[in-house]
């Protein structure tokens, strides 16, 4: 595959690793470096990276499945539509089996709901063309790189003058939680390893505010094995040599302003608002909300529907393990009562989660 | 969620590229990308382009893990 298999070479992995090892022998404590993209989680355990770091390295992963980090309430409110004949929910296939307070989308499909998975936000437009006499209620779960997908899907369902496709927004944007993380007193976080898909969409400048603010170093780096060890590279110079800069590992896709159009998209179709991150809590500035040029869109506001009071799982550990605080091996529930199987927590869903990484691929 | 493949721009019709990689062909959207010709290399995520891939870009980075293989001594 081309742009991907160049960037498995064994061999140049092993030169960076070495390099890696000489950079920080002599480096007197642990560098810290955090993860915050579901896709970089998944590239650490498939890959092994960890067991081929040195000691001195630590990886973390931080709040970067956009599945784990919607609050339960949304999910419950998802269950509430599905359960009403006239509603086809349309939506990628990890919010499917999330738990909610009392059921999940599976669970209702199970007893008749109709859940249709998509690959793409536009095929849920479709699926409105086809269907006048169902209301489609597409689940707009994502950060930067997916939210410009669903406003697209809003501009095109405008335009086809659609009056069925309506969207159940909790999307959240991403150099907020890294400030909210970077200032918990209870974390140590070195280096931030920056999303790349997400970069490509806000840009690598997105980070300076951060790096300003913070003195953290943040690098923008690919999900391929040697992007993801050239970014451990960079950020461990940076620590070791007491920096704090941006630097982009992955300018053949990441330019420093990002991408424009998909920025002029997501401008048209939201407006920022303040949301609430599973297992974080409130961050101001957040998320994204519909924005009046596209209420008719907007399932929360054309759409009221009594949802039960969230009940979150006792005993689960998400939200700790989101923050990077805890491992998924020192939640009292994981491989015994939540497995992939039987997930509890949003973590063991989403096939990104840290749980559901560790469970497939840890030892 | 973000994982994006990179595949080959076959023919565009209509403000929607056709890609390919390995045999398997996808519809990208082009809302977010000026100026996608055929043979581009784009990166495909939900259905939509989202970016460009620089090949001079992605070749300087190649040769920065080559610089760097040669520089370190390899453990045999």
């Amino acid at each position: 595959m081309k742009y991907a298999s160049e960037f498995r070479d064994p061999q140049l992995a092993k030169g960076l690793l070495t390099a890696i090892a000489k950079e920080v022998a002599d480096y007197p404590g642990t560098i810290t470096l955090m993860e915050v993209c579901g896709t970089h989680t998944m590239s650490i355990y498939q890959h092994g990276i960890r067991s081929l770091l040195p000691p001195q390295i630590r990886l973390i992963s931080g709040p970067g499945c956009p599945v784990c980090v919607t609050p339960i309430g949304y999910v419950d409110r998802a269950v509430a539509y599905a359960r009403q004949d006239d509603v086809i929910i349309a939506t990628f296939g990890d919010m499917v089996r999330v738990p909610g307070s009392s059921s999940s989308l599976l669970h209702e499909q199970a007893s008749g709901a109709q859940i249709k998975i998509v690959y793409s936000p536009l095929d849920a437009v479709t699926l409105a063309e086809k269907n006048p006499e169902k209301k489609i209620i597409f689940l707009g779960v994502g950060f930067e790189t997916t939210a410009p997908t669903i406003a697209g899907s809003m501009v095109e369902a405008k335009k086809r003058g659609l009056k069925n496709y309506f969207v159940l927004s909790a999307h959240k944007t991403m150099p907020t939680p890294m400030a909210a993380l970077a200032s918990d007193p209870e974390l140590q976080v070195d280096g931030y390893i920056c999303p790349a898909h997400v970069s490509a969409v806000i840009g690598a400048d997105a980070y300076q505010p951060l790096v300003d603010q913070f003195k953290v170093p943040c690098v923008v780096t690919g999900f391929e094995p040697l992007d993801m060890l050239r970014g451990i590279q960079l950020l461990a110079q940076q620590v070791v040599a007491g920096r704090a800069e941006v630097e982009n590992e992955y300018q053949r896709i990441v330019k420093p302003q990002g991408n424009s159009k998909a920025q002029a998209l997501l401008a048209e179709v939201f407006e920022p608002c303040d949301a609430t991150w599973r297992g974080i809590g409130d961050i101001p500035d957040s998320g994204l909300k519909i924005s009046a040029a596209y209420a008719e869109f907007d399932a929360e506001q054309q759409l009221p529907v009594e949802v039960e009071e969230p009940i979150e799982h006792k005993g689960c550990l998400c939200g700790e393990i989101l923050k990077g605080k805890v491992t998924p091996k020192q939640c009292p529930l994981f491989r015994k009562a939540c497995t992939p199987e039987y997930p509890i927590g949003a973590c063991m869903v989403s096939s990104e989660g840290t749980c559901a990484a560790e469970y497939k691929y840890g030892c | 969620m973000c994982l994006a493949v990179p595949m080959k721009v076959v023919a565009i019709e209509e403000g929607t590229a056709i890609c390919e990689v390995d045999g398997v062909r996808r519809e990208g959207s082009l809302m977010m990308l000026d100026d996608v010709v055929i043979g581009d290399y784009v990166l495909l995520h939900a259905g939509f382009a989202i970016e460009k891939i620089d090949p001079e870009e992605a070749e300087k980075t190649i040769e920065i893990f080559r610089e760097v293989l040669a520089a370190g001594i390899l453990p045999e």
